[in-house]
C-alpha cells in the first residue's frame, strides 16, 4: 500500500537553516518571557519550509538534475517550469512510495559526484555534469554507493517524472504557463466554440 | 433491514452487465445491478494527461483506487503487491460503465473464422487454442442490436474482410483525419483494402445525444459532450427507467453463496459505507470483467464446490488474454497532425487471418492522438532519452508521427491465469486476484508479422524513418482481458455453457469478456456488449417459459 516513509531527514523537511532560525527565535523569545508553546508553535508555523518532503539541499540537488534532463533554450525547460514542485506535491499524495527512494537516491546521487567526479554536482562542468548522469543512468555508478534504489531505478524514477511534470497537465504544479504545449504548438485549453470545434 | 428478494443479481455494470440488466428488466424481472464503482464525469478530471485510464502514473480517472490492490509473479516465485494505476496491475475500470465511459470506442465484430480458431489453425504446442461453442453466424443479431442500441458510426462497403451482416449501421462513419488520408492513398498503392474503423460515437446526433466533436483526447477520457456511447449513458438508464432495475453504486461483491443443492442464492457484498449485505435473487449474472469474475467465483467457496464456484475442474481463472498489441512509428517530413480528434480513423483487415505461416493475426490501425508525455516514450532505438536532443526530437516530431497499431490474436495459455492470493486481501478483506504466466511464442511471430506490415504501410506512405513496437512474453490482460470464463460444450474444459451458464450451477451466468474462447484481432467491447445482449436474452427466455425460479 507505500506505507509512508518516516521522514528522517531533519524531520518534515526542516532545513538546517530553518531549524537555526527557529533556535534564534526560540531564543530571543525566552529573553523576552514568552517562550510558552503555543508562542512557539506560531512560529513554526511562520517558517514553514519551502517544500513539503524536500530538504533545500536535497531539493536544489534535484532542480539540477531536472534540468539536465529537459534543459531550457528557446523554450522553458523543466527548472523553469516547476519540476521540482511538481515531484514534492506528488511525494506527499499519490507518490507517497517514492520518498525512501527519493532520500536515498539522492544521498547516492550526491555521493556518487563527489567520489567518482571529482565534486558537488553543481559545480562540475556541463561535460562532466553529463558524464555522471550518463554513469548512474547506465548503472555503471560505483555499486556501493547504490543499494537500493539501484542507479538505474532511480534515474529512470527521476525522468519519468521530470518528463511528467513538464509534458502533462499544468494542474500537478509542473508545465507551468502551459509551457510544453506552447513549445509542440498545441492550442490549450481546448475551449469549444473559440479556438476549436466551431461547429459544436 | 436486508433489501427484499430480487429475480436477478447483476454483478458489475458494464459493457456486458448494464446490458444484462437492461435485457432483464425489460423482460420483466427484478433486478439489482451492483457496481463497485460510481458514476462519473468529465469534469472530473478533465483532459489530464497524468490521470486518465490509459496513463495513469497519478492514479485511474474512472477506477478503481489503492483500496483494491493486486498480487503479480514479478518473476518465478516472486510475488509483488501492486495498486490498479501500475501497468503490471492489468486495470480496466471500475464505474458504472466500466471501460465503455473512457475507451477508444471501436466498435469491432470478431470475423467467423474468429469463432472457429482451433478449426482454421490446430492448436499450437503449449496452448488450449479451442472453437467457441457458438458461431459468428449465432452472434450476428447480437451484434445488431449492440450496433443499433448502443450506437455504431461504420460503413463496412470498402472492406471485403467484413463478415456478412443483415443490416447496415445506424449512423455513417467518420471521416478520414490527415493521417487517415495520407493512409489511404499508400495502403490502396499497396493492395490494402482499407476502410474507416467503425466507432461506438456519434457521427451524427442521436438518441438525445451530441455527434462528436473531434475532441483531441478521447482513449482514456470520458466524453465532454456525451457523444460516446458506452453502457453509462444507454443500457443502463434504460434499465433503470423500465423501474425494475436499482443500481447500487460503490458496492463490492464478496461472494456468490451457493447452497447445499448447488444453487446460487444471492451476493454477498459491502455497501458504499463497507457495511457487509446480502442480496438474495433467483438467478445471480457476473460481469465484473474477466479477472474480477473469475476472482469473485474462486472466493465463492461452498461445500459443494470447496475450490470455487465452477470450479470444479480447475478451469476459473486459466487462459487470461489481451491482445500482444505490435505495430511501427513513422516520422514524417511534412506535418501530419491535424488535432481532428481522436485521431485513430483508418483500418486495414487484410491480416486478420489468411498469413502464410502465422496462427492469425490482427487488425491494423492508425493510433489515437498521442498526448506530449506519451510521445516522450516513442522513440526509434538508441535515441536519447532526455537532455537537449531529446527534447529537439519532441518538438520536430510530435507533430510529424504516425502510428500504425495492431492487437495480435493472442493463443490461450492455460497457465496464463488469475487466481486468488493467499495471503493478500483488499479495503474489505476480500482476498485478491493473484496473476501469473505469459503470451504463448506464437503471438510474439504474429507481433513480428504484423509491425512488418505496419512499417511497410509507412514506408509507403512516406515515412522518413520507421521503427517497430514488438509485444513482449509478460502476461497479458488489461482492458482487453478476456476468456477466463471460457464458453464451451465440455463441462471438464470449459467453465459455462454456450449460453454463459455455468455447467454446475444452473442459476448462476457469467456476461463479460472472461466468456470469449479466443479474443479475436480485434478490440474485443462490441462483442462483449453482443454477449451481454445473447446471455440477457436467453436468460429472459427461459425465465419466462418458468425457468430458473
Amino acid at each position: 500500500m507505500g506505507a509512508p516513509e518516516p521522514d528522517t531527514a531533519g524531520g518534515a523537511g526542516l532545513s538546517r537553516r530553518t531549524a537555526l532560525k527557529l533556535g534564534v527565535v526560540g531564543f530571543v523569545g525566552a529573553a523576552v518571557g514568552v517562550g510558552s508553546t503555543a508562542a512557539f508553535a506560531r512560529l513554526v508555523r511562520t517558517t514553514r519550509p519551502r517544500y513539503r518532503f524536500f530538504t533545500d539541499d536535497e531539493a536544489a540537488l534535484l532542480v539540477d538534475i531536472c534540468d539536465q534532463i529537459i534543459p531550457g533554450d528557446e523554450a522553458p525547460g523543466a527548472t523553469d517550469t516547476g519540476a521540482i514542485d511538481y515531484i514534492d506535491r506528488q511525494l506527499g499524495g499519490p507518490y507517497a512510495r517514492h520518498r525512501r527512494a527519493y532520500r536515498r537516491g539522492l544521498e547516492s546521487f550526491r555521493r556518487t559526484c563527489l567520489e567518482a567526479h571529482g565534486g558537488p554536482f553543481r559545480g562540475l562542468p556541463a561535460a562532466r555534469k553529463l558524464e555522471a548522469l550518463r554513469s548512474i543512468e547506465s548503472g555503471e555508478a560505483p555499486q556501493a554507493l547504490w543499494d537500493e534504489p539501484s542507479a538505474r531505478d532511480f534515474f529512470n524514477m527521476v525522468l519519468a517524472h521530470t518528463m511528467q511534470s513538464f509534458y502533462g497537465s499544468p494542474r500537478h504544479g509542473g508545465n507551468r504557463g502551459y509551457a510544453s504545449y506552447r513549445m509542440l504548438g498545441l492550442d490549450y485549453p481546448q475551449v469549444v466554440g473559440q479556438n476549436r470545434y466551431p461547429k459544436a | 433491514m436486508e433489501p427484499g428478494h430480487v429475480n436477478a443479481v447483476v454483478v458489475g455494470a458494464g459493457a456486458g452487465g448494464g446490458i444484462v440488466a437492461k435485457e432483464l428488466s425489460e423482460a420483466g424481472l427484478s433486478v439489482v445491478l451492483l457496481e463497485r464503482g460510481d458514476w462519473v464525469s468529465f469534469e472530473t478530471h478533465g483532459q489530464d494527461e497524468l490521470i486518465n485510464q490509459r496513463t495513469t502514473p497519478l492514479g485511474n480517472a474512472y477506477g478503481p483506487d489503492d483500496r483494491s490492490p493486486r498480487v503479480v509473479e514479478a518473476a518465478p516465485g516472486k510475488w509483488a503487491v501492486v495498486m490498479p494505476n501500475e501497468g503490471a496491475y492489468g486495470n480496466n475500470a471500475a464505474c458504472v460503465g466500466s471501460g465503455t465511459v473512457s475507451y477508444g470506442a471501436m466498435a469491432w465484430r470478431f470475423m467467423e473464422n474468429d469463432f472457429r480458431m482451433r478449426s482454421t489453425y490446430g492448436a499450437p504446442e503449449g496452448s488450449t487454442l479451442e472453437d467457441w461453442p457458438i458461431s459468428y453466424a449465432d452472434l450476428e443479431p447480437y451484434y445488431e442490436k449492440a450496433e443499433w442500441e448502443i450506437g455504431v458510426s461504420g460503413d463496412m462497403s470498402e472492406n471485403p474482410f467484413s463478415p456478412p451482416r443483415r443490416r447496415p449501421y445506424p449512423m455513417p462513419a467518420f471521416e478520414y483525419n490527415r493521417e487517415g488520408l495520407i493512409l489511404r492513398a499508400a495502403a490502396t498503392r499497396l493492395g490494402l483494402h482499407p476502410f474507416p474503423i467503425p466507432m461506438l460515437r456519434n457521427s451524427v446526433p442521436r438518441a438525445g445525444r451530441n455527434a462528436c466533436v473531434h475532441n483531441r483526447y478521447c482513449c482514456g477520457f470520458a466524453c465532454p459532450n456525451d457523444a460516446k456511447n458506452g453502457t453509462q449513458n444507454t443500457a443502463v438508464p434504460r434499465a433503470i427507467a423500465t423501474g425494475n432495475c436499482e443500481l447500487r453504486t460503490r458496492c463490492i461483491a464478496s461472494e456468490v453463496v451457493v447452497d447445499e443443492r448447488g444453487r446460487a442464492r444471492g451476493v454477498r457484498y459491502f455497501d458504499g459505507s463497507d457495511r457487509a449485505r446480502y442480496q438474495t435473487a433467483d438467478l445471480v449474472v457476473l460481469s465484473g470483467g474477466a479477472i474480477e469474475t473469475a476472482r469473485l467465483l474462486l472466493n465463492s467457496k461452498s461445500r459443494l464446490f470447496p475450490n470455487g464456484a465452477g470450479n470444479r475442474y480447475d478451469w476459473v481463472g486459466r487462459n487470461l488474454q489481451g491482445h500482444a498489441y505490435s505495430g511501427a512509428v513513422g516520422l514524417f517530413a511534412e506535418e501530419t497532425f491535424d488535432d481532428v480528434g481522436p485521431g485513430a480513423t483508418i483500418a486495414v483487415s487484410d491480416f486478420n487471418h489468411g498469413n502464410p505461416g502465422i496462427c492469425g493475426g490482427g487488425a491494423l490501425c492508425n493510433e489515437f492522438i498521442r498526448p506530449p508525455y506519451g510521445f516522450t516514450g516513442m522513440r526509434p532505438p538508441g535515441a536519447p532519452r532526455w537532455g537537449k536532443e531529446h527534447k529537439d526530437f519532441q518538438r520536430r516530431n510530435f507533430k510529424r508521427s504516425v502510428v500504425v497499431m495492431g492487437p495480435v490474436q493472442e493463443m490461450p495459455v492455460y497457465t496464463a491465469r488469475a487466481e486468488v492470493d493467499p495471503g493478500v486481501r483488499d479495503h474489505w478483506g476480500i482476498p485478491v486476484a493473484r496473476l501469473s504466466g505469459g503470451r504463448h511464442p506464437s503471438d510474439l511471430e504474429t507481433g513480428r508479422f504484423l509491425a512488418s506490415k505496419a512499417e511497410q504501410w509507412l514506408r509507403e506512405a512516406g515515412a522518413v524513418s520507421v521503427w517497430h513496437n514488438l509485444p513482449g512474453r509478460g502476461l497479458s490482460g488489461g482492458q482487453h482481458q478476456a476468456g477466463t470464463c471460457r464458453m464451451g460444450n465440455d463441462p471438464k474444459t470449459s467453465v459455462t455453457n454456450r449460453l454463459g451458464q455455468l455447467h454446475d450451477v444452473d442459476n448462476l451466468f457469467v456476461a463479460d469478456a472472461g466468456l470469449h474462447v479466443t479474443n479475436g484481432g480485434f478490440n474485443p467491447a462490441l462483442t462483449i456488449m453482443a454477449l451481454g445482449f445473447w446471455v440477457g436474452h436467453h436468460i429472459a427466455e427461459a425465465w419466462k417459459g418458468g425457468g430458473l425460479r
